[in-house]
């Protein structure tokens, strides 16, 4: 049961757990041997670990509301940075990141340098804060440091949208890998995905998504690390990759000039499937310009400091003083993963085009390529291809094609890995994008019900009634979200970015002045969310629609667009109304000190 | 001057310190990607590459952790540091 003591077992309950989960591998491998089949893997693997997340779920079930919103703020520091980590990396960081960094290079690795920077400005300019202010949610800042119901409904609608556009790619990403592990069409297994994301969630809110999220974090990075380790050791590139594969950079570089980039035709293109890339850009040379990598890393930081599903994590911790370390730990075990995902794009990229290697294929002939096992598999799945567009019989650099998840989803089955290992990635990037989903879902549903229904709609309303408003929200926001990724708008990692770009329009500046500026009122406020955006949107659709935008703005950092309209409007607003009156300037110095009681009641 | 307007004023001076140092790692240095990349990095990687799979972030880890330590030593200095512990 998960009571008080619960919290001062927590080392000892993860730990119990992490062993069973190797346990969990070590039989499946000791399976495969004897003859278990790669799909009774599959299945077992995303079974096991979605039917524990389901248990955890249950045994955090509560009545009670800062349980339900906040988890009852008793989430040690670096069990709160574990669970923000598996909030915050979803099924594009678990599944996609490598696969970007494979075929794009340095460009895309500003994206990297952007999901871990914008912790900075978490740390230092809002999380301990909004942790001293007592919310529950972001909106509930918002609404309670501006006042009145219009700042915090404009909050509530930027929050929708935002993790509204970021959640439909999370249980996209749980639909794609339940289908494919547990081999059911894609339009059930979305929603199966679905079914698992609330079974963690619908019970115990914020609690139960919390300890789920730390059991997910533990999945994702073994299923994530061990492969990374096991093939660096296995093509023998060094023991520990991070540190050792500086020759392995420097070779490809030395074979990208070998074979050079040579440019496809149009015609030679339309062959090639749909989603499938080939390699056209050098692996460690700076391929962009300084502020096209700068642009996107600014919009990518900014956005991290707007995203409600990140922020309200800190509000679970015991203190504003563990807050703030809290931040800390979430970035350490974020590193963890995004430092591993260019040493296995390296190792998938050595191991696929260097020929002296016996995985590499550039050089081979095209017979003896379309012969190998893996090839067969990933060119069913719809994730590779070659094609002898000089028929001169060999392949050729810019005659072999592979999708972006490939590189982690393929990578260990190339380099001669049992597939063991392919189950446990499967579990992997399940945990990842459920985890991500949980979050989101969550931060929508508390949003409306907590700011929507008990703040404006019906403020003498009951615990258990808010809980049950709180719970019917989730499922139909669920449902909501489930219905449209089956339509498959968008790549995963597209609307990924855009969510972070809609956060830091309409978001960024209004939390951020909140705290530092206490001459903020309530008209710049709505100002700004509103403004920016709007504006934010505006250029979206502009550029969308062929528009040429300006100063090297593109559809992935609108928000910079977006958040210097919401500043802007917001000063200007700001200054022409009058100031706040004497309360709200007690509440900004209030919640600038960490010390004595939040702005708001334990349980509001 | 206020207890609370003098620890308010070190809480910004550490903040305009922080982002200092978050602005040359996140950005500044990428200004000369392509110039710093001729150099050789930390365990032999091109140094503009190592910074972005490794250095930056590393970075950021170290100076959020270090932030908090020196929040928490003006809290404490002011007497606002919270009482009981984490």
């Amino acid at each position: 049961m998960i009571k008080g003591n619960f919290i001062d077992n927590l080392p000892k309950v993860y730990g119990i757990y992490t062993g069973g989960f190797i346990g969990f591998i070590i039989i499946m491998a000791i399976a495969e041997q004897m003859g278990m089949t790669a799909k009774a893997i599959g299945i077992a693997f995303v079974a096991f670990t979605v039917a524990i997340y389901a248990i955890i779920g249950y045994l955090s079930r509560t009545a009670q509301a800062d349980a339900y919103y906040v988890a009852g703020r008793q989430v040690p520091t670096v069990f709160n940075g574990m669970a923000t980590a598996a909030d915050w990396m979803s099924g594009a960081s678990f599944v996609a990141m490598a696969g970007g960094i494979y075929f794009k290079g340095y460009g895309y690795m500003a994206l990297l340098v952007g999901w871990t920077g914008g912790y900075v400005l978490v740390a230092s300019l809002l999380a301990p804060y909004l942790r001293k202010f007592g919310c529950y949610t972001v909106p509930d800042f918002i609404g309670t440091r501006y006042g009145g119901n219009l700042a915090r409904f404009c909050a509530v609608v930027v929050l929708t949208v935002a993790s509204f556009t970021y959640v439909t790619a999370q249980i996209n990403a749980t639909g794609t890998i339940a289908s494919v592990a547990l081999d059911i069409p894609f339009q059930y297994a979305v929603y199966v995905g679905l079914v698992s994301i609330l079974l963690c969630s619908m019970l115990g809110g914020m609690r139960g998504v919390t300890w789920t999220q730390v059991a997910q974090y533990i999945v994702l990075i073994i299923a994530y690390l061990l492969p990374v380790f096991w093939i660096s050791n296995k093509i023998g590139a060094g023991f520990f990759p991070h540190f050792m594969l500086a020759d392995e950079v420097a070779r490809i570089g030395e074979l990208e000039q070998q074979f050079g980039f040579v440019a496809n035709s149009k015609e030679n293109l339309a062959m090639v499937p749909k989603g499938l890339a080939g390699i056209t850009k050098a692996h460690s040379a700076v391929n962009a310009t300084p502020w096209a990598f700068i642009s996107l890393a600014l919009a990518m930081m900014m956005g991290t400091a707007s995203l409600p599903h990140v922020m309200m994590r800190y509000f679970t911790t015991p203190s504003v003083k563990a807050a703030r370390k809290s931040v800390g730990w979430s970035v350490f075990f974020i590193f963890l993963l995004y430092s591993s995902a260019p040493m296995l794009a390296t190792l998938s990229k050595l191991a696929l085009i260097d020929p002296s290697l016996p995985t590499g294929i550039i050089g081979k002939s095209v017979s003896e390529v379309q012969a190998i096992d893996w090839y067969q598999n990933w060119n069913q799945a719809n994730l590779m291809f070659i094609s002898d567009f000089n028929g001169n019989g060999t392949v050729e650099l810019n005659e072999f094609f592979m999708g972006g998840k490939a590189v982690v989803l393929a990578t260990p089955e190339i380099a001669g890995l049992p597939y063991v290992i392919s189950g446990l990635v499967a579990a992997g990037g399940m945990a990842a994008a459920m985890s991500t989903a949980d979050g989101l879902i969550l931060a929508i549903a508390n949003a409306i019900s907590h700011d929507v229904y008990y703040k404006i709609i019906d403020p003498k309303a009951e615990t258990a009634k808010r809980l049950v408003v709180a719970r019917v929200l989730l499922v139909v926001i669920g449902f909501a979200g489930a219905t449209i990724a089956a339509m498959e708008i968008q790549g995963i990692l597209g609307s990924v970015i855009w969510a972070f770009d809609f956060a830091m329009s309409g978001l960024f500046f209004p939390l951020v002045l909140g705290v530092w500026w206490s001459r903020a009122n309530r008209e710049g406020a709505i100002a700004g969310m509103v403004l920016g955006l709007l504006s934010g949107l505006g250029y979206l659709i502009w550029v969308r629609n062929g528009g040429s935008g300006f100063l090297g703005i593109t559809q992935l950092t609108f928000g910079i667009f977006g958040s210097a309209v919401s500043l802007v409007a917001m000063v200007v607003v700001s200054l022409a109304t009058s100031a706040p009156n004497a309360a709200t300037q007690r509440m900004v110095d209030e919640c600038r000190i960490p010390s004595g009681k939040s702005i708001l009641g334990k349980q509001h | 001057m206020s207890k609370q307007a003098q620890h308010w004023e070190k809480t910004r001076g550490l903040l305009f310190v922080t982002l200092a140092i978050w602005f040359v790692f996140s950005m500044g240095i990428f200004l000369f990607g392509a110039e710093m990349n001729e150099v050789t990095g930390p365990f032999g990687y091109p140094l503009t590459y190592w910074f972005t799979c490794q250095g930056s972030l590393a970075i950021f880890v170290i100076l959020i952790f270090w932030f908090s330590n020196r929040q928490e030593k003006i809290d404490e200095e002011f007497g606002f540091s919270e009482r009981g512990d984490d």
